[in-house]
């Protein structure tokens, strides 16, 4: 499919001169798109370039059979073009954030509305798809939560208990990142990163600091490489303990509930044992890390995650064995591999529902040439699937660490001088965070400074599951459902 | 006739004792996950928290939202004064008796029900809906029960109901009850009393926007309903009213702690079920007491 591909090709964490990248006028490009999907593609990031007035639009398309990734772009657009999502709904919410960015209007875009922001006001409450009949009720939920979780609004219709649509509305956490990395990078660029999503700092901080080595044309050194390795592990393995115990919890299943949440603490502390800080602030600078692992501290991490690990398996084994938990996650909020795979969804909700994507293994960067866990898959798409998975990302991720731990690439662990990044260079940097594809796309102007830095987080991709999982489901069911994805607020809402 | 001493002892002791149950519930759960857990009494310090606290109130509510915990409160009250309690029997006993039991928990259900719709918010009127219907089959289940101890003693006094226990069919009795217990009173596996999430709640939900002392009778109210049917789930099942007045109320409160603690324990090793399954359980209690109906009629009193 390679030779028909009308994109220019790159792999991840590489970059491309912004001059190299294949330009259409704008209905062109879409087409020119669609066909790339058409081909087996995967639309990773969609998003607006300002040029005066006009938008190019540019496409990060992911070949994950042939590992390689695509770029086009489109010449200066104004007011509208016809809308990608009419054939390929993976773009809906893409084509959505850009018109709300740039006010270019997807033509036929059956669902337009902001992502965000307002005007720059309050989140986009806007028109709600309704149901109407004398039967249907509608609860709204957020976006202040009972819980301490992050604020979204909810909208369900139901028909007694039953969810006949549940409809997503974000953006009370926009911080206006992608606006405040325009220029950079700046002094705060690198602690911006580490925020994005709080519990993805490691994964977004590398995919960060790879863009940024990939723009001025090396690579951080062998041993940097492998520490960020260890580091995305441990978050995944903190994250994933973390999500098993939340789902025991929703089905009041104490066991396992109370058990997770000392050990996520555990796994938490390893990475404070690598860096001093629990969710590895600080740790990933481009160029390199900022700490090294001496080999006192690396034997403590090595028994402290056995026992992590032996911790864990006790609390799995708990949950898999009851049969009242499995009762509740079977069956439960399923989203169909046809489903899956249209609206391009990623991590762990992609995996359970039988589709292989994994960028660890798919478009390996770092020390993911080297080393690699097998990928966690379960066919069925349901609460159970999506569970499973993470029980074998933990089990996998924590032999992958003991197998990493065990031998060392030795080395230094920074360059401390890394070049400025090229001018007029677009560099596409992924990474798999524990909720799945972390997406980074920097783009220099003429002085080598970010004239456009787009991030995707795997929510972005991920959210629009849910609702379609809630689907005909009951309502009751929706906090299970919920903590199945447990997606990122702030990470959709930059 | 009782003397104004035993009326009081009587009376407070209720009022007293009841809060301690979800105080023992809850360090069961917590001793069986390693926490420390809050301690026994917390349910006392929360009510005197409550109490000292002002209240809420929607504009759009009418006094029913206020008044619907009162009466809650009153009826259950009411229905704790008519359980004898072993040979020291009823402070209230009657021929009949039993009916009103019937109906004054059925009138503390309409009334909190009541002051949930009050609100007009969706989350208590999913609750009250599921409260409404799960009632359905609890109530079933419960009546049930009492007929088998009715038919079982050929009598529709309370005092007298109570006094020789089930006989041959207390074991199946005595499982229904159980199964009505933990409905009625809103613990796993039919409702989650712990859970901060209001789209699975069923009574919880009803009280989400109750505050101060409102919320205080609710919460006190719970706790007697959950020892009172703790000690009518004894009284079915064991012959208190036959033992020495001292050896009853020794075997009562030793039973009343084991159902409590069995209640922590089902709660700490058993996931809540999805609510398309709770109708499944409610009918096997059901299917438990109409068995034991069953072997009271055909087989037990001759």
């Amino acid at each position: 499919m390679n030779a028909a591909s009308s994109f220019a090709l790159l792999a991840n964490a590489t970059s491309l001169p912004w001059a190299d990248v294949p330009e259409w006028p704008v209905a062109d490009f879409v087409r020119a798109t669609a066909a790339e999907l058409d081909r087996g593609g995967r639309l990773c990031a969609w998003f607006g370039v300002p040029e005066g007035d006009a938008t190019r639009l540019v496409a990060v398309v992911a070949f994950d059979t042939d590992n390689t990734l695509a770029v086009g772009r489109s010449a200066p657009a104004t007011s509208s073009y016809p809308s990608l999502t009419v054939t390929h709904p993976q773009a809906h919410l893409f084509e959505r954030e850009v018109w709300e960015q740039h006010g270019l209007t997807p033509k036929g875009h059956p669902w337009l509305k902001p992502v965000r922001s307002s005007a720059g006001t309050a989140p986009a409450m806007g028109e709600f798809f309704r149901v109407d009949g004398r039967e249907v009720h509608e609860v709204a939920v957020g976006p202040v939560h009972a819980g301490i979780i992050e604020p979204g609004h909810f909208r369900f219709q139901c028909a007694g208990e039953e969810v006949l649509h549940l409809e997503i509305a974000l953006g009370y956490q926009h911080r206006g990142v992608e606006a405040a990395l325009a220029g950079g990078p700046h002094r705060a660029t690198m602690s911006q990163m580490e925020t994005v999503s709080g519990d993805t700092t490691i994964a977004h901080a590398t995919a960060y600091a790879m863009a940024l080595e990939a723009l001025a044309g090396t690579e951080a050194p062998l041993r940097a490489q492998w520490l960020r390795a260890v580091a995305l592990e441990l978050e995944r393995l903190a994250n994933h303990v973390g999500d098993l115990g939340a789902l025991a919890n929703d089905v009041a299943f104490l066991p396992t509930a109370s058990a997770c949440g000392k050990i996520r603490g555990d796994f938490l502390n390893l990475t404070a044992l690598l860096c001093g800080n629990r969710f590895g602030r600080g740790l990933v600078r481009p160029g390199g890390c900022r700490f090294d692992l001496d080999p006192e501290r690396s034997a403590q991490l090595l028994a402290r995650l056995q026992t992590a690990l032996t911790d864990s398996e006790q609390a799995a084994t708990w949950l898999f064995d009851a049969a009242s938990v499995r009762a509740r996650f079977e069956n439960t909020g399923t989203v169909t591999p046809q489903q899956a795979a249209a609206l391009g969804l990623v991590g762990p909700a992609a995996r359970s529902c039988g589709l292989v994507r994994d960028v660890r293994y798919d478009h390996p960067a770092g020390w993911y040439r080297f080393a690699q866990a097998p990928l966690a898959v379960w066919p069925d798409g349901d609460v159970y699937a999506r569970t499973r998975v993470r029980w074998l990302e933990i089990q996998r991720s924590g032999k992958f660490l003991l197998e990493q731990l065990a031998a060392a690439p030795e080395g230094e662990i920074r360059d401390a001088t890394l070049a400025q990044p090229a001018p007029d260079t677009i560099a596409v940097a992924l990474t798999e965070g524990w909720r799945g594809e972390v997406c980074h796309v920097g783009l220099t102007d003429g002085a080598g400074c970010f004239r456009r830095y787009k991030i995707t987080d795997p929510s972005f991709h991920n959210w629009v599951g849910l609702a379609l999982a809630l689907r005909n489901q009951a309502i009751s069911d929706f906090p299970i459902c919920n903590k199945s994805f447990n997606l990122s607020y702030c990470g959709f809402d930059l | 006739m009782m003397s104004f001493l035993e009326i009081v002892l009587r009376v407070a002791g209720w009022l007293v004792l009841a809060p301690l149950l979800p105080g023992i519930i809850n360090k069961v759960k917590a001793w069986v996950a390693g926490r420390r857990g809050p301690p026994v009494l917390q349910l006392y310090y929360d009510l005197g928290r409550l109490w000292q606290k002002g209240v809420v109130l929607s504009t759009l509510a009418s006094p029913g939202f206020i008044a619907g915990p009162a009466v809650t409160w009153v009826a259950i009250f009411g229905a704790a004064m008519l359980l004898p309690l072993g040979p020291a029997g009823a402070a209230l006993s009657f021929r009949g008796d039993v009916l009103l039991l019937i109906y004054l928990l059925a009138l503390a259900r309409f009334c909190t029900t009541w002051a949930a719709l009050e609100t007009g918010s969706a989350f208590e009127g999913m609750g009250a809906a599921r409260e409404v219907s799960y009632a359905v089959l609890s109530e079933a289940a419960l009546i049930t029960a009492v007929l088998t101890l009715s038919v079982h003693t050929g009598s529709v006094t309370l005092a007298t109901m109570l006094e020789p226990a089930a006989g041959a069919g207390a074991a199946l009795l005595g499982a229904g009850l159980f199964c009505v217990l933990l409905a009625e009173n809103c613990r796993v596996p039919f409702d989650d009393p712990n859970t901060h999430l209001e789209l699975t709640m069923i009574h919880e939900a009803m009280i989400l926007d109750h505050s101060g002392p409102p919320l205080a009778a609710i919460l006190h109210g719970a706790a007697m309903k959950l020892l009172f049917f703790a000690l009518l789930l004894i009284e079915a099942v064991v012959p208190v009213g036959t033992l020495s007045p001292f050896a009853a109320a020794a075997t009562l409160a030793a039973s009343v702690l084991a159902v409590t603690v069995a209640v922590g324990l089902v709660e700490s090793l058993l996931a809540r079920l999805a609510f398309r399954r709770v109708p499944l359980l409610l009918t096997t209690a059901f299917l438990l007491c109409l068995f034991a109906l069953l072997v009271a009629w055909k087989g037990g009193a001759a």
